[in-house]
């Protein structure tokens, strides 16, 4: 049985439909990146793997779990932006992602000293050290991100998703935070799956790519129909050949 | 170039500020003088040495009556009045705003009811206030709770309501419950907010807290203002209003200062 599993899944927002007969399984350990066109279901289809979301038929399960009907703590997630706490120093985005769980929010004594400790190191992992005590403000785009991705893995999530998490930054910066997170990676492996609408970037950093689209398409009612997985790359060995993990249209 | 591109430098922004202030007393001095020349008994402009004199009287003769300066008293008992019924609006602000902004629930059974609540002239209740907790301290800051609380509980749901939904989904996946979401993130970043709230409410409370005194009260600057009026003791009615307009500055500035020093964050980057 495969690690994220999704079954023939739909979901339309009113009358509008916006996902038809979605169906992938992933192993543990996957990088997946989706892509495809505005419009084309891709964040919805995060949305509906970090259960923020529930599809109008069809399952989502992690790890043989039951679907679930609300964000927890086995699904990570990085947005584009708004991902970390503006309130909060850097050390204490980290902290968060260890106090938020307890009853309060907070932990105190011996467990928030480990906590801290732990949150020292992540900083320390991710070059961010140097300014636990400031505010997110004070950092860079690409900090931030970096920031965010520390504290969602902090938490030791099953799965990763990432939600166009480099889509704001410069290209440089950009290239720096593939690295940052291929090196991660190769720390600790942990499945993965990456809205993008850069296909390079999507390809350089998978294993596999989902290409979402309609494949049916009224053109006087172009709402009419919605998206599906209409490729499926295996995307290992920077994605050449551009082999085809499955058909197209593969049930 | 644009005059909307022309910015004053230092030295003309300081004496483009204190122009009105010095026009404005200027005027005064005219006017108190002309007046003054034509009737030495005129009450209506006092000359500013008369005002002097009355804020001195005021600030240190003791009242042959009780033998305490009813300035300060008066000062203390409209501060305390001002401060009961801004903290308890603050309050009810800070916990059913952030109920109603975080909550979808207690959002649909309390938003309509505030709305509709925020629509009643507060000054009309004042008569029902009376009425029901009698002329003493209870109606007072009640008229000032009445009178503010809406506005800032609105205010509060409506900012607590915009919190990104990213960060609540975050919060969420970091193993928040809804009481985390609403002690960690929400309500620091709601704090902030309050005090601008408080800080805009402070005008409308000071309104009805001199309103409520100048109907129904034994001491208070909104009393001692309407009781000298019956003498038109201008003098002291000047020093009282210019003493309220202080205080009233002075609390905002402390406000501001204390937004600034507690929520560093959230002070817009320079």
């Amino acid at each position: 049985m495969s690690f994220v599993s999704v079954r023939n899944v739909f979901q339309s927002y009113g009358d509008r439909p916006i996902l038809e007969r979605v169906s992938v399984e992933v192993e543990e350990g996957c990088f997946v990146s989706i892509v495809g066109a505005s419009g084309c279901g891709k964040s919805t289809f995060l949305r509906l793997l970090l259960a923020q979301e529930t599809p109008s038929r069809g399952e989502v399960s992690i790890a043989g779990q039951p679907p679930a009907r609300e964000p927890g703590r086995d699904r990570g997630v990085v947005f584009q932006k708004y991902s970390v706490f503006p309130h909060l120093t850097i050390r204490d985005n980290i902290l968060a992602a260890e106090e938020l769980s307890a009853r309060w929010g907070r932990l105190w004594g011996r467990a928030r000293r480990a906590a801290r400790e732990r949150a020292d190191a992540a900083l320390a992992r991710v070059g961010l050290a140097h300014v636990a005590d400031q505010y997110p403000a004070a950092l860079s785009g690409g900090m931030q991100q970096r920031l965010a991705i520390a504290q969602a893995l902090q938490a030791r999530p099953r799965i990763l998703l990432l939600d166009e998490p480099f889509g704001a930054l410069d290209p440089g910066t950009r290239l720096s935070m593939h690295d940052f997170l291929t090196e991660l990676r190769a720390e600790t492996p942990m499945t993965v799956f990456m809205v993008t609408h850069d296909l390079s970037e999507g390809f350089k950093l998978a294993d596999r790519v989902l290409v979402f689209d309609k494949t049916r398409w009224d053109p006087d009612a172009p709402e009419r129909w919605g998206a599906t997985i209409t490729y499926d790359f295996d995307a290992r060995h920077g994605g050449i050949p551009f082999q085809s993990a499955r058909a197209p249209h593969a049930a | 170039m644009r005059w909307i591109n022309r910015r004053p430098g230092r030295p003309l922004a300081v004496a483009l500020a204190l122009a009105p202030f010095a026009l404005a007393a200027l005027a005064y001095v005219a006017g108190s003088e002309a007046r003054l020349a034509a009737n030495p008994a005129d009450k209506l402009l006092p000359a500013p040495s008369t005002l002097w004199d009355a804020a001195m009287a005021a600030l240190t003769e003791a009242d042959r009556r009780s033998g305490e300066i009813l300035f300060w008293n008066d000062t203390f008992a409209s501060l305390t009045r001002l401060a009961l019924g801004v903290g308890i609006a603050a309050a009810l602000a800070l916990t059913l705003g952030l109920a109603a902004g975080l909550l979808p629930l207690a959002g649909a059974g309390l938003s309509p009811f505030v709305a509709a609540v925020s629509m009643a002239p507060p000054l009309a209740l004042l008569p029902i206030l009376f009425i029901v907790f009698g002329l003493g301290e209870v109606s007072k800051v009640a008229l000032i709770v009445i009178g503010t609380a809406p506005f800032m509980i609105r205010d509060m749901a409506g900012r607590v309501a915009e919190t990104p939904v990213e960060q609540i989904v975050k919060a969420e996946t970091l193993g928040a419950s809804s009481l985390v979401i609403a002690l960690r993130v929400a309500l620091p970043q709601a704090m902030p907010r309050l005090i601008q709230a408080v800080r805009l409410s402070l005008g409308p409370a000071w309104l009805f807290l001199i309103a409520a005194e100048a109907i129904a009260a034994t001491e208070g600057l909104g009393y001692r203002i309407f009781l000298v009026r019956r003498y038109l003791a201008m003098d002291v009615i000047l020093v009282y209003v210019a003493w309220i307009t202080i205080l009233a500055a002075l609390l905002d500035l402390a406000l501001r200062r204390l937004s600034a020093r507690a929520f560093p964050w959230a002070e817009p980057a320079r």
